[in-house]
């Protein structure tokens, strides 16, 4: 059974006589333990989608069930008990100003009816596994991004939810704090078996730490699939420009034609496939476009090639490929 | 410089007025602090939005805070007889003192509470906070900086509400002013009367500053 499950969600906003539609007959299904990122440009509904799943956002329609409870179905009371088990981290940390680290933790608790003594030892306990025990007594403004990060995560996990939620978490943060909060998700996704839940606009967080991804565009799912086959062969075109659009400078082309978009595994990387294909072809082709990624321990290759006017040698360069077993895609661009 | 009878007239005076001052200040948050909280829930962007409740309760503190002090002094001279038993001294003057401040106090509150970031009021709602948990557990404590040196701006605009009540017997240092400063013409008492109150406004707002900065976490 999925932890979270999503079905036929809509969710328009009404402001006076005009609507827009946030999200438009969302179907998702979370797995029990898993990474999960959603990614998509800002304004593509992403952090509506993610308020859906605690029902900080009510949706206008559709059924949002976690852990086998369908929570649009529960009474404001049961839905208050149902969020506890439901953690949530936001960009800018939402951490109480009045409150020290410590205090910042044990809040959740309080709001479980937990007393204060108990709820000071558990907390403590949380400071020593988000790595800043020595921060108990400091106030948000003493505290880094990063540090405040931590104890917002502290505060999230306080009451032993199932499911964590993270709605950009770490955009507000440099690359290196980044990467030691992705690494600390990581380690309670795997330690504490709490199931995540990523909203990003950053490809490197979801190719760091994720498992699956669905990629978000226009207030639809294009795409769901684990990381390396959605990253690697975005079949949607809304897919593909999230995916190429940065990387590449397509936009910059001055040639009209055919292109080549290759991608190469981990084990193909080590051979000179393009070399190989040239002298097959016998035919030059301009690289207009190369880059490598790292998804989940493993690197990847990614090329685009301006292809030869002669269709002889592209149909041998072709044909190389395909008994090569490399993936790639032809594209045209007209500039 | 004065005698003994003059000056015991103005320690009494003194006395009086912050009497008046400081008990009409509590009544006025007692009654007005409530009001500036549901204004802030009730509001679109609040989290118990009810536009009905909002213009209604907003619309009856626009009104009260539209009429001048010294008119509501006098409009509201039957029901401070009915309350108090008679429309002169300071105990009476604390009933249209009240009146007039609590919508003040709850504007105040008001723009105090909505100082507060959403994104925390959200995150604090994620957890599983009531209505009750938030108002008691996020907004008040996290306000409370700003608060308190809003209830210093209160106190010492009803201390200058209590003076005027001077002209129609309300007791305290703004009668001794009227009737011995201005309507015997005596310069010297009406100076001293203004200095004794320059220093009340001086003192509730350094101490009102000195504590919402001690208790501000923001600032270190």
């Amino acid at each position: 059974m999925p932890i979270i499950e999503i079905k036929n969600l809509n969710k328009t906003f009404v402001k006076g006589t005009d609507s827009f539609v946030a999200l438009d007959n969302i179907d998702l299904s979370i797995k029990r333990g898993e990474i999960f990122g959603i990614i998509g440009l800002s304004g593509a509904g992403k952090s509506t989608l993610v308020r859906c799943m605690n029902l900080l956002e009510k949706p206008t329609t559709g059924k949002v069930i976690v852990d086998g409870l369908d929570i649009t179905t529960l009474s404001e009371r049961e839905l208050r008990i149902a969020r506890q088990s439901i953690g949530m981290i936001f960009q800018e940390f939402n951490l109480l100003m009045q409150r020290t680290a410590l205090e910042n933790i044990c809040f959740p608790l309080e709001l479980a009816g937990i007393s204060r003594r108990e709820a000071k030892i558990r907390a403590r306990e949380l400071l020593d596994i988000v790595g800043i025990p020595e921060k108990e007594n400091s106030y948000p403004s003493q505290l880094s991004g990063g540090q405040k990060q931590r104890v917002a995560i502290a505060r999230a996990l306080a009451n032993n939810p199932k499911v964590l939620l993270c709605d950009e978490a770490t955009s507000a943060l440099d690359p290196t704090t980044t990467q030691s909060i992705l690494d600390l998700i990581k380690k309670l996704n795997r330690e504490l078996d709490v199931t995540v839940v990523i909203i990003t606009h950053e490809m490197k967080v979801v190719e760091q730490i994720c498992n699956r991804v669905a990629i978000i565009a226009d207030s639809n799912i294009v795409e769901v699939g684990a990381v390396d086959d959605v990253f690697l062969h975005p079949k949607t075109s809304a897919a593909k420009k999230l995916i190429f659009s940065n990387s590449d400078a397509t936009e910059k082309f001055t040639g009209n034609g055919k292109y080549l978009r290759l991608v190469f595994d981990g084990d193909s990387t080590n051979r000179a496939i393009v070399a190989e294909m040239i002298l097959k072809g016998g035919s030059p082709v301009n690289i207009v476009f190369a880059d490598t990624k790292t998804i989940d321990g493993k690197v990847y290759g990614h090329l685009l090639l301006q292809l030869p006017d002669d269709p002889n040698a592209v149909g041998k360069m072709l044909d190389f490929l395909d008994a090569e077993n490399i993936t790639y895609s032809e594209e045209e661009y007209d500039v | 410089m004065f005698s003994t009878e003059m000056v015991n007239l103005m320690l009494q005076g003194l006395v009086e007025t912050l009497y008046m001052t400081i008990f009409s200040t509590v009544a006025a948050y007692i009654l007005g602090m409530p009001v500036g909280i549901l204004l802030v829930l009730t509001d679109s962007d609040g989290i118990k939005p009810n536009a009905v409740i909002n213009r209604g309760v907003g619309g009856v503190v626009n009104v009260l805070r539209s009429v001048p002090f010294i008119i509501l002094l006098v409009a509201v001279m039957p029901l401070t007889r009915a309350i108090v038993g008679t429309s002169i001294g300071s105990t009476a003057t604390i009933v249209p003192l009240v009146i007039a401040s609590a919508p003040f106090v709850a504007r105040m509150v008001e723009s105090s509470i909505k100082e507060v970031d959403r994104g925390v009021i959200e995150a604090s709602l994620s957890m599983g906070a009531s209505t009750f948990n938030v108002v008691w557990k996020v907004l008040i404590p996290e306000a409370k900086p700003s608060l308190i040196t809003g209830a210093a701006i209160a106190t010492t605009t009803i201390l200058g509400y209590s003076a005027m009540s001077g002209f129609v017997g309300g007791g305290g240092l703004g009668t001794i002013a009227i009737n011995y400063g201005y309507y015997r013409s005596r310069t010297d008492i009406m100076l001293v009367m203004v200095v004794i109150l320059v220093l009340i406004v001086q003192v509730f707002q350094e101490i009102g500053t000195w504590i919402s900065t001690k208790c501000d976490k923001r600032i270190r």
